[in-house]
C-alpha cells in the first residue's frame, strides 16, 4: 500500500514532468504481469517487443513535441477479443487457437492511434460468456483482493489486471454485465458505454445487439480519457451511432448538486443478496446526497424479467454468431476425420468449452423452429418494455443508482455446477445491456475486506453524467484508492 | 413434465453441429429445462400490440456506396487455413446425401 | 407435350436466383468478378473473420428497387434482412443474409405469350409472390478429378455477391410456360441493367415447385423441388420429364414423395438427390448486425420515375407507331439495345417497315453467325439506314447489299463507298442489260413459251436468271420492265 495509486492521469503527469520515459512504463508493466501472472492469470498473452518498439516510438515522439493525445506513451491491456493485425486473438477458446488476426478492431485502432500502447491480451471467459472468467483455455482468473476469488466476468482479466495495478487502463466488453461485474468484484471502474457508441467492427460477437466495447481503469477520470480515444462512428458497424462524441473529460470536476438519482426499488430488495453490499450502496448513495444530489424512487417493473429475456436474446445471437467456427477456414480442425459431418462435429465439440456449448444448445433451441415466437419474439418484446421502463424511469431522475452485483467476488468453483445461479448474479447488469444504455459501475466500499461496486445507469449517449457523478464521488470517497493485497 | 427430453438435445445438438455424448446430453436436458422453466416466466408479461425490439437506437439505414476495394492477398486470405491447395481451402468430401441448405 | 391426362393439371412454380450487375458485393466493398483463381475476391468479411460486420451496398437496393417495380411489385417502405442458418463449408458465417418474413417486395406480375392451342397466342399473366435480396454462397468444388477422392475444394470468391430472389406463384401451367416466363424475366431484368441473367455464367439459376392435381381442385398437390437447371432447354426437359414421372405415379394409384431433384441432360432422367422427410429447419432471425431497410417514399419514386420503358409497353408503341407486326414488335424489343437500333435506324431511314424487315432478317443472321449481340456490333444504325436507301433508289441490288452486311456488323463502314470501291453498283444501264435479257431469253424459249402461254411465274425464273449472269448487280427494277415488254411483244 505504500505507492501511491498509478492512474492513467498519474503517470501522464510522470511522463510529462520527464520522471519516466514510455520505455520504463512499458518494461514495469511486463515485469508486473508477468510476476503476477502465476497468481493472478490475469493475462492471455503478452507483447512485449512490440510494446516496446511503440513506448520508442512514442517516446521519440515525445522528444519532437508531437504528442497525439493525452494517452500517448501509455500501457494499456486488452480483452483477447478484441482482433490485433499480428496477434493471437484466441477469446481464450480452444476452437480459435493458433489464429492470427489479419486486422485491428476499430477501438483498438483508434487507442493505437491515441499513442496508448497495448502491452498484452487479457484473460476472459470464452467467446465472452460467463461471470466469473473461469470458463477460460487459459485457466481461471483470479482476484487481486482474494486469490481463491474470482474476479468476476467476463472481463476478469482486465479487471485484475488493472486492480493490480499491472496496467493502469485496459479494454473489456460487456454484453449482459462483464465490464462492470468484474469491476465491482475487483474494485475498479468499469464503464459499458450506450449501444452503438463504439464501433464493434473487430469485437468478436457473442450477442451483437448487446455487446459493446467498454474500459476499466481506477477512475472516472481515466475511463473519461479512454472512452474519448474509442468512440464514435464507423463506417464499418452498421449498428454504429453517428452522433459526435462529446468531450468527456469536460464532464470531470463537476459537481452534482441538484442532480436527481433514481433509486429503483425493484433492485434494493432484502432478499437480493449479500445485506453488507445493499448498506455499502447506500451509504455510497448518501455520500452523493451530501454532495448536493438528490435522491427518488423510482420503478422498473419489468427488471424480474430482465435475465431471462437476456439469456434468451444472448443465446440466440451467440448460437448463430458462433457457426463460422467451423474449422474450414481458420482455429482448430480436428485431426483424423472421416467427413465433412464428422469435422464439424469434432471440431466444435472440441473446440468450444462446455459454458459455451451449453449456450449454443439453448438458443439453437431457441431460435428452432416451433420455438421462435414463444421464446425469441417473446423476448424481444419483453425487451421494448424493459427499454420504456428505462424511459419512464429517466424523466423523474437524471441517472439511476443500484449495487452493480448482489455479491461480491465468490470463490473460483462455486458456482460453475448450477448455470442458473451464475446467470442471476447478472441480475442487476443485463437491463442496460437489453435497453443499451450506458452503465458505469464505481468502487464504493469493501463487505468483509471485498469490494463493492455502486452502479449508475444514465440515458442513451449521456456517459457524461455517469462520468460527472463517478468523478464527484471519487473526489470525496477514496475507495478506488485502495490498493489488494501484494501478491505472495 | 420436463420440457426438453435427451431427444431435443441431441436434435438441436445435431442442428450446432456438436456431439453430446448420452450423459452430456442428460445433464444438459437437466440444466435446460431449469433455465426454460425460468424462462416462462416471461409468459405472464402482457405483449399483446408490443413490437419487438430491432434495435435499441432508431436511425436511418447505413449503407455504403458501390465502390470495390481489391480483395486480399490470397495468402493472407489463407494464412490461418487449417488445410489449402492453392488458393483454395480444403475440406474433407461430403458425404452423398448429406444436409446442404 | 406433357402426357399428363387431360382432366389432370399441372402446377408450377419457379425460383429463380439472379445476381446483380454491382461492382462489389450485397455486404462488403470486395470485388465481384468472374472466372477469377480461388479466393483472390475475398476480404475480411467474406472469409467471416471472427469480428467482421455486414454494411449494405446501396446500388444493389436501387437493382432491387428497379427490378421490383418492373415487374408491378409493392415496394415495401421497411423490410429486414434476417439470418438463414445451416453448416456449408461454402457458407462462410454458416448462415446466409437474406429476407425471410419481411421482404423488399411482394405480390407482382410478368406477362407471357403462350400458344392457345389453336395456332395463335394469347397472354398470361403470372403472378410473383416476393422478390427478396440476399447474399450468394461460395462454390465448392466436388469433382474428384480435381480434388482427390476425399476432397472438397472451397473458393468463397462468389460468396457475397449480390443476389435477389424472384418467387412465382404456382401460376405456370407447363413447361413450356415456364420457358416463356424464365425468357419474359431475362428480357426484364436486362432491359433494366440490373442483371445480365446469363445462364450458362450461372448468373440465373433456376429451381422449379412442380405438383399434379386433378382439374378443378383448388388444393395443391404434392410437390418435387427440381434444383441445379442452368439452361432454358434443360428446364423445360427437365419439367417435362418429372410432370410424366409423377403422372406415371399416379396413374399407377401411387402418392408423390416430397423430394429435392436433380435433372440428368445426358441421360434425360430425374434423379433423386434428397428425400425431404422434415422442412429444414433454418432458424431465420433478424440480423442483429443490420438495421431495418427504410426506403423513403421519394427514393422509390425516383427510382420508378428513372426505369426505362419495358419491353411489352414498347412493343405495344412498336406496333401503333411504326405499324409493325405483333411478331415483328416482340422481335425488335427484345433487347433494348436492338430495339434502339431499330428506332434510329427508322428515323434515319424514314420508313420503317424497311428497316425492321432488314434489322430483322439479314443483321440478326450475320449476329448470330458471328455470336455477337447488336451492342457489340460495328455496324451503326445510320449505316443500315444509308444501305437500304441504296438499294431502294436501284444504286445497288438487294442482293449486293446482302453480301455487305456481315462485314459491317463486323468491322463497320461507309455502305456507299463500300458498293463503289466493290464494283457492286447495280446497272441499271438499258443497253447492257437489254443483252444480258435477250441472252437469257433466246437460252430459254420454252419458259417464254410458258410465259407467254399463262403462267406468268416463269418471269421470276428468268429474271434470276438475267441476275445471274450480270453477277447480281443488274437493277431488278429495269430487267424486270425489259423482259416483260420483250415477252409481251
Amino acid at each position: 500500500m505504500s505507492e501511491p495509486l498509478a492512474t492513467l492521469g498519474s503517470l501522464r503527469a510522470a511522463l510529462d514532468s520527464g520522471a519516466v520515459s514510455s520505455a520504463d512504463l512499458v518494461e514495469a508493466c511486463v515485469t508486473r504481469a508477468r510476476a503476477s501472472q502465476e497468481s493472478l492469470h490475469a493475462f492471455a498473452g503478452l507483447r512485449a517487443e512490440g510494446a516496446r518498439a511503440d513506448a520508442q516510438a512514442a517516446d521519440a515522439r515525445r522528444a519532437r513535441g508531437e504528442l497525439r493525445s493525452p494517452l500517448d506513451g501509455l500501457p494499456v491491456a486488452i480483452k483477447d477479443n478484441m482482433v490485433q493485425a499480428g496477434e493471437l486473438t484466441t477469446c481464450a477458446s480452444r476452437i480459435l487457437e493458433g489464429f492470427v488476426s489479419p486486422y485491428t478492431a476499430t477501438a483498438v485502432a483508434r487507442l493505437e492511434q491515441a499513442g496508448a500502447i497495448a502491452i498484452g491480451r487479457t484473460n476472459m471467459d470464452e467467446f465472452a460468456m460467463g461471470s466469473s472468467t473461469e470458463h477460460s483455455v487459459y485457466g481461471p482468473a483470479r482476484n487481486p483482493w482474494d486469490r481463491e476469488r474470482t474476479p468476476g466476468g467476463s472481463s476478469g482479466g482486465s479487471a485484475a489486471a488493472v486492480a493490480a495495478g499491472v496496467v493502469p487502463g485496459a479494454l473489456g466488453s460487456d454484453t449482459g454485465g462483464s465490464i462492470r461485474q468484474p469491476a465491482s468484484l475487483s474494485g475498479v471502474v468499469g464503464l459499458k458505454p450506450t449501444y452503438g457508441r463504439v464501433s464493434r467492427w473487430g469485437l468478436v460477437a457473442f450477442a451483437s445487439s448487446l455487446d459493446q466495447v467498454g474500459v476499466l481503469a481506477h477512475t472516472a477520470a481515466d475511463c473519461a480519457w479512454l472512452l474519448e480515444a474509442i468512440a464514435g462512428h464507423d463506417s464499418r458497424d452498421s449498428t454504429s451511432l453517428p452522433e459526435p462524441v462529446p468531450r468527456y473529460s469536460e464532464a470531470l470536476g463537476g459537481d452534482v448538486s441538484g442532480l436527481v438519482l433514481g433509486l429503483p426499488r425493484e433492485y434494493f430488495v432484502e432478499e437480493g443478496g449479500d445485506p453488507e453490499v445493499l448498506s455499502a450502496v447506500r451509504e455510497a448513495v448518501s455520500e452523493l446526497e451530501r454532495a448536493g444530489a438528490k435522491v427518488r424512487e423510482v420503478s422498473l417493473p419489468h427488471t424480474r424479467y430482465a435475465v431471462a429475456t437476456y439469456y434468451l436474446i444472448a443465446t440466440a445471437e451467440a448460437s448463430s454468431n458462433l457457426a463460422r467456427y467451423d474449422g474450414v477456414r481458420y482455429g482448430h480442425r480436428a485431426a483424423g476425420v472421416r467427413n465433412l459431418a464428422d469435422m464439424y462435429q469434432r471440431t466444435r465439440s472440441e473446440g468450444f468449452g462446455n459454458e459455451v456449448k451449453r449456450r449454443i444448445i439453448l438458443g439453437t433451441y431457441v431460435l428452432s423452429a416451433g420455438y421462435y415466437d414463444a421464446y425469441y419474439r417473446k423476448a424481444q418484446q419483453v425487451r421494448t418494455l424493459l427499454r420504456r421502463d428505462f424511459e419512464e424511469a429517466f424523466r423523474d431522475c437524471d441517472a439511476i443508482a443500484t449495487p452493480t452485483s448482489p455479491e461480491t467476488a465468490f470463490r473460483i468453483a462455486s458456482k460453475t455446477d448450477d448455470p442458473l445461479t451464475m446467470y442471476l448474479s447478472d441480475i442487476y447488469t443485463v437491463s442496460a445491456n437489453l435497453a443499451g444504455i450506458p452503465g458505469v459501475s464505481i468502487p464504493c466500499g469493501f463487505a468483509k475486506g471485498l469490494p463493492v461496486g455502486l452502479q449508475l445507469l444514465g440515458r442513451a449517449l449521456d456517459e457524461a453524467t455517469l462520468l460527472r457523478i463517478a468523478d464527484a464521488f471519487q473526489r470525496r470517497t477514496d475507495h478506488h484508492r485502495q490498493r489488494p493485497p501484494e501478491a505472495p | 413434465m420436463p420440457r426438453i427430453a435427451r431427444a431435443d438435445v441431441e436434435r438441436v445438438a445435431s442442428l450446432a453441429r456438436l456431439s453430446v455424448s448420452d450423459e452430456e446430453a442428460d445433464r444438459l436436458a437437466a440444466e435446460l429445462d431449469s433455465l426454460l422453466e425460468y424462462v416462462e416466466t416471461l409468459r405472464q408479461v402482457d405483449t399483446d400490440g408490443i413490437e419487438p425490439t430491432s434495435h435499441v437506437i432508431p436511425m436511418a439505414t447505413p449503407m455504403r456506396h458501390d465502390r470495390s476495394v481489391p480483395g486480399l492477398d490470397p495468402e493472407l486470405a489463407l494464412a490461418n487455413a487449417p488445410e489449402r491447395h492453392g488458393s483454395a481451402f480444403v475440406v474433407p468430401k461430403v458425404i452423398e446425401g448429406e444436409d446442404e441448405g | 407435350m406433357s402426357e399428363a391426362r387431360p382432366d389432370t393439371e399441372v402446377v408450377i412454380g419457379l425460383e429463380v436466383h439472379t445476381h446483380l450487375r454491382t461492382e462489389s458485393k450485397l455486404f462488403s466493398p470486395a470485388p465481384v468478378t468472374y472466372g477469377e483463381s480461388p479466393n483472390h475476391s475475398v476480404d475480411l468479411i467474406c472469409l467471416a473473420l471472427p469480428g467482421v460486420l455486414p454494411v449494405l451496398n446501396e446500388r444493389a437496393v436501387e437493382f432491387a428497387i428497379r427490378a421490383a417495380l418492373a415487374t408491378h411489385c409493392k415496394v415495401h417502405a421497411r423490410s429486414v434482412f434476417a439470418r438463414k442458418n445451416y453448416f456449408y463449408p461454402d457458407l462462410p458465417k454458416g448462415y446466409q443474409i437474406s429476407q425471410y418474413e419481411e421482404p423488399i417486395a411482394t405480390g407482382g406480375w410478368i406477362e407471357i405469350e403462350v400458344e392457345d392451342g389453336a395456332g395463335g397466342s394469347a397472354t398470361r399473366r403470372i403472378g410473383l409472390t416476393r422478390i427478396h435480396m440476399e447474399e450468394d454462397a461460395g462454390k465448392s468444388i466436388h469433382d474428384s478429378e480435381v480434388t482427390g477422392r476425399d476432397s472438397t475444394y472451397v473458393d468463397l470468391n462468389r460468396s457475397g455477391v449480390p443476389l435477389l430472389e424472384i418467387v412465382s406463384e404456382p401460376d405456370l401451367r407447363s413447361a413450356a410456360e415456364a420457358g416463356a416466363y424464365l425468357r419474359a424475366l431475362r428480357s426484364i431484368l436486362r432491359y433494366i441493367d440490373v442483371s445480365d441473367a446469363d445462364m450458362e455464367k450461372g448468373h440465373f439459376r433456376c429451381d422449379a415447385n412442380v405438383s399434379l392435381r386433378p382439374r378443378g381442385q383448388t388444393r395443391l398437390g404434392t410437390r418435387t423441388e427440381l434444383k441445379n437447371l442452368n439452361s432454358f432447354r434443360f428446364v423445360e426437359e427437365a419439367l417435362e420429364a418429372e410432370i410424366l414421372r409423377q403422372a406415371a405415379i399416379l396413374d399407377e394409384g401411387g402418392t408423390i414423395q416430397q423430394a429435392t431433384l436433380a435433372y440428368d441432360a445426358d441421360s434425360r432422367r430425374i434423379r433423386v438427390l434428397r428425400l425431404k422427410e422434415n422442412a429444414d429447419d433454418y432458424r431465420y432471425f433478424p440480423d442483429p448486425d443490420l438495421v431495418p431497410l427504410v426506403l423513403p417514399e421519394d427514393q422509390i419514386e425516383r427510382v420508378r420515375s428513372q426505369l426505362p420503358e419495358l419491353a411489352d409497353r414498347r412493343s405495344e408503341r412498336f406496333r401503333s407507331q411504326y405499324g409493325l407486326s405483333a411478331y415483328d414488335a416482340h422481335l425488335l424489343t427484345a433487347s433494348r439495345p436492338l430495339a434502339d437500333f431499330f428506332e434510329v435506324a427508322a428515323s434515319a431511314h424514314g420508313q420503317p417497315k424497311p428497316v425492321a424487315n432488314w434489322l430483322l432478317r439479314d443483321v440478326l443472321q450475320a449476329l448470330r453467325e458471328q455470336d455477337r449481340e447488336i451492342e457489340d456490333a460495328a455496324i451503326t444504325p445510320q449505316a443500315l439506314a444509308a444501305l437500304i436507301r441504296l438499294v431502294e433508289a436501284g444504286r445497288t441490288t438487294a442482293a449486293s447489299a446482302r453480301q455487305l452486311i456481315p462485314e459491317l456488323v463486323e468491322r463497320g463502314g461507309d455502305p456507299e463507298a463500300m458498293v463503289r470501291e466493290r464494283g457492286l453498283e447495280a446497272v441499271s444501264d438499258a443497253g447492257v442489260l437489254e443483252q444480258a435479257v435477250d441472252e437469257v431469253l433466246n437460252a430459254h424459249a420454252e419458259h417464254c413459251e410458258r410465259y407467254r402461254a399463262g403462267e406468268k411465274k416463269v418471269l421470276n425464273f428468268l429474271m434470276g436468271q438475267v441476275m445471274r449472269s450480270t453477277g447480281g448487280k443488274a437493277n431488278a427494277a429495269v430487267v424486270r420492265e425489259l423482259l416483260t415488254r420483250k415477252l409481251d411483244e
